[in-house]
């Protein structure tokens, strides 16, 4: 499989020899008899934007609230920087946590939240005053220092949750959900001010989220989590465009399933008959498989081309029916029944303005794609 | 158009309109109601209070002076006599009473406010199913009589009471402890009998504290105490101030319990109001320790209310 090639020196996870900074080890966390946190373990290393992305229940917030010590692990370990954790208590951790809630002192000013952790650290009082400003002016806050929380928006109280959590340089900075309660405008801009800053501090960012376009615009890593195991880590494209189980290429973006069984296994390629697709799937590189064996293949609506004549080729070619066609502007998706009964998404870019020949619903198309675009997975 | 009859008036309509004529609209009547409440069963006693309290004691019934008097060329004259209150202060008695009032008050709301605040933490933090049921054992003793739960302090206290009994046949005492009749006698009656209104108030601002903040503040690199110092105690003012004024308003004009359960020494000015309304009959040296107490407890009322607004506009 080929995977896009980049310096190892800023992806030191592909360094087998790198020391990581974040190290769990067989973590797991009990509740009662269920089980949030199943004997996972990970790696985080120095620098990294890692996000761990999981639907509620995954037991992503577990996993971070155990890294902020507001959990004890129930069997495991978790090292920070070196230090095995399990006998640390949180106000002794080099690690800040921002909450989704924000959880700011509504008795405070902003100056004062941001200044919290400083008093606490016994930094001198003329220090404070110059990291808080500091500090403010890094979150664009400075005609607001002296505001109560309740007179601040929903943006300016995210930013000064960063501040506070920032303000002691931790060596690792825990977010949860640290853009869920924004609109989606200002999430936009927030998700690129946050990776700003952690490019500029340099400090190691773990981001627990549901929503997996921010998951693949912030980090530099996704942990996909699934029922308190890691379902899939890697780095942005390679969870998009090499899942490894039907889960994680389902639950990252939107993607068609063909369930079939291997007719050729070679070492080039493997072809596999699918009832589904209603057509045979020629796959160009071969796959750990066995002939017989029932597997699915997974390709993104992005990677299917829709012609109204039928393409020359003896597989990856299906035929079905417009059924809906929904215009986004930039690209359109259309909702195409195969002639196997089985419904799938397909989308076009709108590389032209006014398209005359566009293809409409109720349509009958063929539906072709390359021997390279979508994954092959085995679970 | 509509084929249907025209409703019939309903006599509420008929009444709203008639007293709308009067200027009275639901709005204003809302307010009346517990307007004319407090007038008629507060403002008028208060004021039949201080009027008496300005009069002069005399033999006979009513046990006071007419103040208003029409002469025999049919003039008004108003007789105010302020001697019942420079006699309040004149006479140590009073002035003792009073301070003693105080001081036991406010030591018992201290002592309340201590035992009410891990309690109300308790219940608050605890499991959502459980909290109703510890609620509902926080008030339980309000379902027996006051008066028999302080016969049964007597009981406890008492110089064959039950404690006593109990240390003598364990060894741990050769002579009975002098329990009843004392200053600490009063402070465990008034603190028992009180509690429930200082755990309740406080528990409800602990049960809306945000987990969060605690978390918050630990992450921050704030040890436990400080963390209670910093956030728990600012944010749950509101609470103690609100029980702490249920404890101690009460407990200043406490009758009952110093009378059961305190000594000779333990004055308080409830006894002595007792004493000049039923045992010396003087209804104006009477009025004038109530309308006197009245100011001593607006003072701690209008301090604690300020100090609410300041712990609002405080930063930590």
């Amino acid at each position: 499989m080929k995977k896009p090639q980049i310096a190892a020196d800023t992806r030191p996870w592909r360094d087998p020899g790198a020391k990581p900074f974040v190290r769990i080890r067989n973590v797991t966390k009990t509740f009662g008899d269920v089980y949030a946190v199943d004997d996972l373990s990970l790696d985080i290393y120095k620098g990294e934007l890692f996000c761990l992305l999981g639907g509620s229940g995954s037991g992503k917030s577990t996993l971070l609230r155990m890294m902020a010590g507001f959990e004890t692990v129930t069997s495991g370990s978790i090292e920070i920087d070196g230090q095995d954790m399990a006998t640390v208590p949180p106000y002794e951790r080099p690690v800040n946590m921002m909450f989704q809630s924000y959880a700011l002192f509504p008795h405070m000013t902003v100056e004062n939240n941001i200044a919290y952790g400083l008093k606490r650290g016994g930094m001198p009082k003329g220090e404070i005053a110059d990291r808080v400003a500091e500090l403010l002016k890094l979150t664009r806050l400075e005609n607001f220092a002296r505001r109560k929380p309740h007179q601040l928006s929903g943006g300016q109280r995210q930013r000064v949750a960063l501040a506070r959590a920032l303000a002691r340089r931790p060596k690792l900075l825990l977010l949860d959900e640290p853009l869920g309660a924004l609109d989606k405008k200002l999430r936009e801009e927030t998700q690129y001010e946050l990776v700003k800053i952690q490019e500029s501090l340099g400090v190691t960012f773990v981001v627990v989220t549901h929503d997996q376009e921010e998951a693949m615009s912030l980090a530099t890593r996704i942990g996909v989590m699934r029922d308190g195991k890691i379902a899939q880590i890697g780095e942005p494209q390679e969870i998009y465009e090499f899942p490894n189980s039907r889960f994680v290429a389902d639950f990252i973006g939107s993607v068609n399933i063909f369930e079939g069984v291997v007719t050729e296994d070679e070492d080039d390629h493997i072809r596999i008959a699918s009832s589904e697709a209603g057509c045979d799937i020629y796959v160009g590189h071969g796959v750990d498989c066995a002939p017989e064996q029932i597997l699915w293949y997974a390709i993104r609506p992005e990677k299917m081309v829709l012609t109204r004549e039928k393409p020359e080729a003896d597989a990856n070619v299906t035929h079905g029916l417009v059924q809906d066609v929904a215009y986004l502007g930039d690209m359109s998706v259309f909702r195409i029944m195969l002639d196997s009964g089985k419904r799938i998404h397909v989308t076009q870019t709108n590389s032209t303005r006014y398209d005359l020949e566009a293809i409409s619903w109720d349509e009958k198309v063929y539906i072709s794609w390359a021997s390279d675009a979508g994954a092959v997975l085995v679970s | 158009m509509s084929s249907l009859a025209e409703p019939p008036r309903r006599v509420w309509t008929f009444i709203a309109e008639r007293l709308g004529r009067w200027g009275i609209n639901g709005r204003v009547a809302v307010l009346l109601a517990p307007t004319l409440w407090l007038v008629v069963f507060f403002v008028l006693p208060l004021l039949v209070v201080f009027k008496i309290a300005l009069s002069a004691f005399a033999m006979g019934r009513p046990p006071y002076l007419p103040m208003f008097e029409w002469g025999a060329d049919e003039s008004l004259s108003i007789t105010l006599h302020f001697s019942n209150f420079l006699f309040l202060l004149r006479d140590t008695l009073y002035v003792n009473a009073y301070v003693n009032s105080v001081r036991i008050a406010a030591i018992s709301t201290v002592m309340a406010l201590l035992i009410a605040f891990p309690m109300a933490w308790y219940i608050a933090r605890s499991d959502e199913k459980y909290r109703n049921l510890l609620l509902m054992l926080v008030i339980l003793p309000f379902w027996t009589s006051f008066l028999l739960r302080v016969y049964a302090w007597m009981g406890f206290l008492g110089r064959n009471g039950v404690i006593n009994n109990v240390l003598m046949s364990l060894g741990i005492i050769d002579q009975p402890l002098t329990m009843l009749q004392t200053e600490g006698a009063v402070f465990v009656g008034i603190v028992y009998t009180y509690l429930p209104f200082m755990v309740l108030p406080l528990y409800t601002t602990l049960v809306k504290l945000d987990q969060n903040l605690i978390e918050a503040s630990s992450d921050l690199g704030a040890k436990p105490f400080t963390t209670f110092w910093t956030i728990i105690l600012p944010l749950s003012m509101p609470g103690i101030i609100a029980g702490s004024m249920l404890v101690f308003i009460p407990a200043i004009g406490e009758f009952v319990i110093p009378a059961l359960l305190g000594g000779a020494e333990t004055l308080m000015i409830g006894r002595v109001l007792w004493d000049e309304f039923f045992s010396n009959r003087d209804w104006p040296v009477a009025s004038a320790v109530a309308i006197v107490m009245l100011v001593i407890l607006l003072v701690p009322i209008l301090l604690l209310n300020h100090a609410q607004n300041a712990v609002v506009e405080k930063d930590a």
